[in-house]
């Protein structure tokens, strides 16, 4: 893996990043669904690939297969088994002034985050000399994650599968329909 | 390099807000929240390799939630169109005053 000063490294972060953002700004400006969707499933890679610069492989493999694979399919297929392909009906986008507001907040939320990351906020965070993360060289890219998943975090872990349990359930009964029982 | 990844989540969500805040189908919004979740994740990994793998665990835990939230949000979008015959945000008004 390439040092993080390395030109190559620096031309892809900085490649991919503009790429999320380009495939953002898309996403939220088309009007038909499938095609805003598909967009949203192009930034999720271009994240992936930054996540695995990042040293986050593991986690940019679930990217790909949970977000980009799973979760964005079951939009695609909620959009078309409503029949919401076609992009016609009416403009999607609110009015001018919602519009107007929304660029204003916005703009202030950018403002507001921006001037965070820029004043103390991240000179601050840097305070460990060395990064941190690396872990044991055999441990691997799981092992880096299911370790403390498993020991610190196993309580969280457990809450997580109950949690899914009960969106599985939920999401049945609500879908279901009325007569079908 | 993480400087830049938090610039870059931050440009993320507040594009995942504007689409919120703009749009009208109920379903572009989820994806909207999508987008704000996973500008979140950014932060996390970006910040893990400062601060150690926990970051990473909990991106596991926000794509759990998410998973979740698109499954049990979708339900619903499913049974108000049923109801409506609409996913279209002006015409779902039935807790207005």
């Amino acid at each position: 893996m390439p040092a993080t000063s390395s030109l190559f490294y620096q031309v892809h972060f900085y490649l991919f990043g503009l790429l999320a953002i380009a495939s953002a700004i898309a996403f939220v400006t088309r009007r038909s669904p499938v095609s805003a969707a598909l967009w949203l499933v192009a930034v999720m890679f271009n994240l992936a690939a930054l996540y695995v610069m990042l040293g986050a492989h593991f986690v940019g493999v679930i990217q790909v297969i949970v977000y980009a694979g799973a979760i964005m399919v079951v939009f695609l297929f909620v959009v078309m088994l409503l029949n919401l392909g076609r992009d016609g009906e009416l403009s999607d986008f609110r009015g001018r002034w919602g519009r107007l507001a929304a660029g204003l907040v916005g703009l202030a939320l950018l403002a507001q985050v921006m001037a965070l990351a820029r004043t103390r906020f991240v000179t601050g965070l840097q305070v460990p000399a060395a990064p941190v993360f690396g872990g044991p060289p055999d441990r691997g890219a799981v092992g880096d994650i299911a370790a403390p998943l498993f020991t610190e975090h196993l309580l969280a872990f457990e809450v997580t599968s109950i949690l899914l349990l009960v969106a599985i359930v939920g999401a049945v009964v609500i879908g279901k329909r009325r007569g079908a029982a | 390099m993480i400087p830049e990844a938090l610039a870059l989540s931050a440009v993320l969500f507040t594009i995942g807000t504007i689409g919120v805040l703009t749009r009208r189908n109920a379903i572009v919004i989820f994806m909207c929240v999508e987008l704000m979740l996973n500008a979140v994740n950014l932060s996390f990994v970006a910040l893990s390799k400062l601060y150690g793998a926990t970051g990473q665990v909990f991106v596991v835990f926000v794509m759990t939630v998410a998973a979740a939230e698109a499954a049990v949000g979708l339900a619903i979008i499913i049974a108000i169109f049923r109801h409506g015959h609409t996913v279209d945000l002006k015409n779902i008004n039935l807790l207005k005053g």
